[in-house]
């Protein structure tokens, strides 16, 4: 196991005239959220021992703008975005991995019509491949099983269900499916900007229906693939007092512990 | 000689009314600006055919679709029996292809009786569904007054139109029997030849009255149908295949950019080409849309398409957790400015005596989008397209909701007080929230 982790900036791995294999994006959830944080702990972890090199911007980093343009603030949004592609571009980035489905939907699908045109990554893709091209080796515990959030932007947005489901199944750990799941799954309650706001007026919180939803699975730990999510749900739970019955966790956060 | 007047007419009438009220919906489907639409006439065509013949959104909700099918399907081979409606309205004849087709003709009408017959049986469903269970999205306040009765008229209009199909065909038969020389041989049919102990008992002059009946009927509805379909919800029935053909192939997790401010936010950078800052527009326009009139002619196609099933508000996180939006509502919204957009451009044409197009520019009544569509309603929205996967027929309320926001934000420089929070700590840090720490703080911390 790897205590100290290593987690190259870009600028400096630029400067020694070296290229890595990725650009990690790390978003803005992960950069200040001490729970995300942990997250992207996680994944620079297990990328440590898959040996995948990689860098994050760091300090250049700007926010993605997904919030921005879905609250409809399109000016801020170009902003960021073409800040972000011209250092992309600067740097000569062409494969990019995201800890957040928001920053994978936007710089996958929005970024080119601005001219950023990357190959750009969801983390449990990447880590699906690691582990399909044996560059993970993994350690499957004894049975367990858990439940999973789709998030919007990974599933629906991008029709990304099977991903976790495989990477779970490499874990041999049995998905218990959640009443509402993949096309037919339910908000956190985070997109669209409102993980920045007051919900409106209403008869209960989203985190707060969905997270009674994975309750009752009677599972102990609720898998998600997205920062906002996690966040939104562990409140969730925690208004509706189950938070030491059901742990919620990313995918990367469960892979760590099976290598 | 008579009754054939009498159609001539009244199928001339039909037509004339419906140029009048199909062109009024296409003006306001024109009200809408421009759009880009992604995707080839291939791609297109497999929408009509895939998401529009074959129904496949239909089916993630077995039920209403199995019973829907059997009304869709009743509804496309019944179009075919127009044919000879009208050949024989016209000239007089009575079951014109019957001699020609021989047992072809019975097969066909065969297949629409028994297709009636499910029709019917799906239509009691579909009342049940509506007024017995009482099914959550069809007692949704989106639907209260005219939506709710315009449901059920339809409803019953389908029963009138089986009815009379059947009266035709059951009168009809006794009558082969009765007069030969008139009523040719034309079946049995497969389902009114069980009625024709039925209308035995009837008198030669009251089942030659009730076959007319029947004929009559069944025309008169479909008429009715074609003139009542731009005021009704039921319009779904021809512009699904449009909307379907019209749907842009763009990524669901992809916004329309907006050009203008790449420019600027490009020269902001020193980013720009010299030759797009002279290409600048003097005017800067409205962002996003207040009115029909700023969103995409699309939408209103989207509006004009919906059959106001539900399915989307069904599906939606703040509909479902007590908030007010409702994603159908938002789109029901959108025909009605869309009706009164265009009804006062038609009237300020008619006085003003111009005899040009209905020009793109705003709609000055004084009215706007968000008469009907509130703030807190576009601000509840998520994102999380749960919406547009429902739509069967692939209409998208969200595409509306961030138009609005557009407008909100930009045009009127406004919108919830945390967003403006969120907004500077953007344009400062480049971050959504206010941290002093810096952004790679966390590459330190254990």
């Amino acid at each position: 196991m790897i205590t100290n982790i290593s987690i190259p900036l870009m600028a400096d791995v630029h400067s020694r005239g070296e290229k890595p294999e990725v650009l990690l994006w790390v978003g803005c959830s992960a950069s200040y959220d001490t729970r995300s944080q942990k997250i992207i702990r996680s994944l620079c972890k297990v990328l440590n021992i898959a040996n995948v090199s990689f860098a994050i911007l760091g300090d250049e980093e700007n926010c993605c703008g997904d919030p921005a343009r879905r609250a409809g603030n399109e000016f801020v949004f170009q902003m960021l975005a073409l800040q972000n592609i011209q250092l992309f571009n600067q740097y000569q980035i062409d494969k990019i991995l995201t800890i957040c489905p928001h920053g994978f939907n936007t710089l996958k699908n929005e970024y080119p019509e601005l001219g950023g045109n990357f190959k750009v990554q969801h983390h449990t893709q990447f880590l699906l491949e690691l582990i399909e091209h044996g560059r993970l080796k993994l350690n499957p515990k004894k049975s367990s099983s858990l439940t999973i959030h789709d998030s919007c932007y990974l599933g629906r947005v991008n029709g990304i269900y099977d991903v976790p489901r495989k990477i779970m199944e490499a874990l041999k750990i049995e998905v218990v499916e959640l009443e509402r799941n993949k096309k037919n799954g339910f908000c956190c309650g985070a997109g669209g900007s409102q993980m920045f706001k007051e919900e409106e007026k209403g008869l209960e919180r989203v985190n707060t229906n969905r997270a009674r939803e994975a309750a009752l699975t009677g599972c102990k730990t609720l898998a998600t693939n997205c920062p906002f999510c996690t966040t939104m749900l562990m409140d969730g739970l925690k208004d509706l007092d189950k938070e030491d019955n059901m742990e919620v966790r990313d995918i990367v956060e469960i892979l760590l512990d099976h290598i | 000689m008579m009754s054939q007047i009498i159609f001539i007419l009244t199928a001339l009438i039909v037509i004339a009314l419906s140029v009048r009220y199909y062109g009024r919906i296409v003006q306001n489907i024109r009200l809408g600006r421009e759009i880009r639409l992604k995707g080839d006439v291939t791609w297109r065509l497999k929408q009509v055919l895939l998401i529009g013949f074959a129904q496949k959104k239909m089916f993630k909700n077995l039920l209403p679709a199995v019973f829907h099918l059997f009304i869709y399907i009743a509804f496309l081979i019944t179009v075919t029996e127009l044919i000879e409606i009208f050949t024989d309205g016209i000239f007089g004849y009575h079951r014109f292809f019957a001699s020609y087709l021989g047992w072809f003709y019975t097969f066909i009408i065969s297949s629409i009786e028994f297709l009636s017959v499910l029709a019917f049986v799906a239509t009691l469903v579909f009342l049940s569904r509506r007024n017995v269970i009482k099914i959550g999205r069809f007692w949704n306040p989106d639907l209260k007054g005219w939506p709710f009765r315009d449901a059920n008229l339809i409803l019953l209009g389908e029963i009138i139109l089986i009815l009379s199909i059947f009266t035709m065909n059951g009168a009809d038969l006794v009558l082969q029997g009765r007069m030969p020389e008139h009523y040719h041989p034309a079946g049995p049919f497969l389902i009114s030849r069980f009625f024709e102990s039925f209308f035995n008992h009837f008198g030669t002059n009251t089942l030659v009255i009730l076959e007319r009946t029947g004929w009559w009927g069944h025309i008169l509805v479909v008429f009715g149908f074609l003139l009542y379909l731009p005021f009704s919800k039921h319009l779904h029935i021809i512009f699904s295949f449009v909307n379907l053909y019209f749907t842009p192939k763009n990524q669901r997790g992809e916004m329309e950019n907006m050009p203008l401010i790449t420019n600027e936010v490009k020269s902001m950078l020193g980013l720009s080409d010299p030759e797009v800052i002279q290409n600048a527009p003097e005017q800067i326009p409205d962002f996003g849309a207040n009115d029909v009139t700023g969103l995409t002619w699309k939408n209103i196609l989207d509006a004009y398409t919906c059959t106001e099933c539900g399915r989307c508000t069904a599906a939606c996180p703040p509909n479902i957790t007590g908030k007010l939006l409702s994603p159908r509502k938002i789109v029901m919204s959108v025909r009605d400015r869309a009706e009164e957009a265009g009804n006062y451009v038609r009237k300020q044409k008619k006085q003003s005596k111009v005899k040009t197009d209905i020009p793109q520019t705003a709609v000055n009544d004084g009215k706007s989008l968000f008469d009907y569509i509130s703030k807190e309603e576009i601000f509840a929205c998520t994102t999380c397209n749960a919406c547009v996967e429902a739509c069967p027929v692939h209409i998208n309320p969200l595409d509306v909701i961030l138009q609005m926001r557009r407008y909100e934000v930009l045009t009127n420089a406004s919108g919830p007080s945390d967003w403006i929070t969120m907004f500077t700590n953007l344009e400062n840090n480049g971050s959504v929230w206010q941290i002093p720490a810096a952004r790679s703080a966390w590459i330190q911390q254990d």
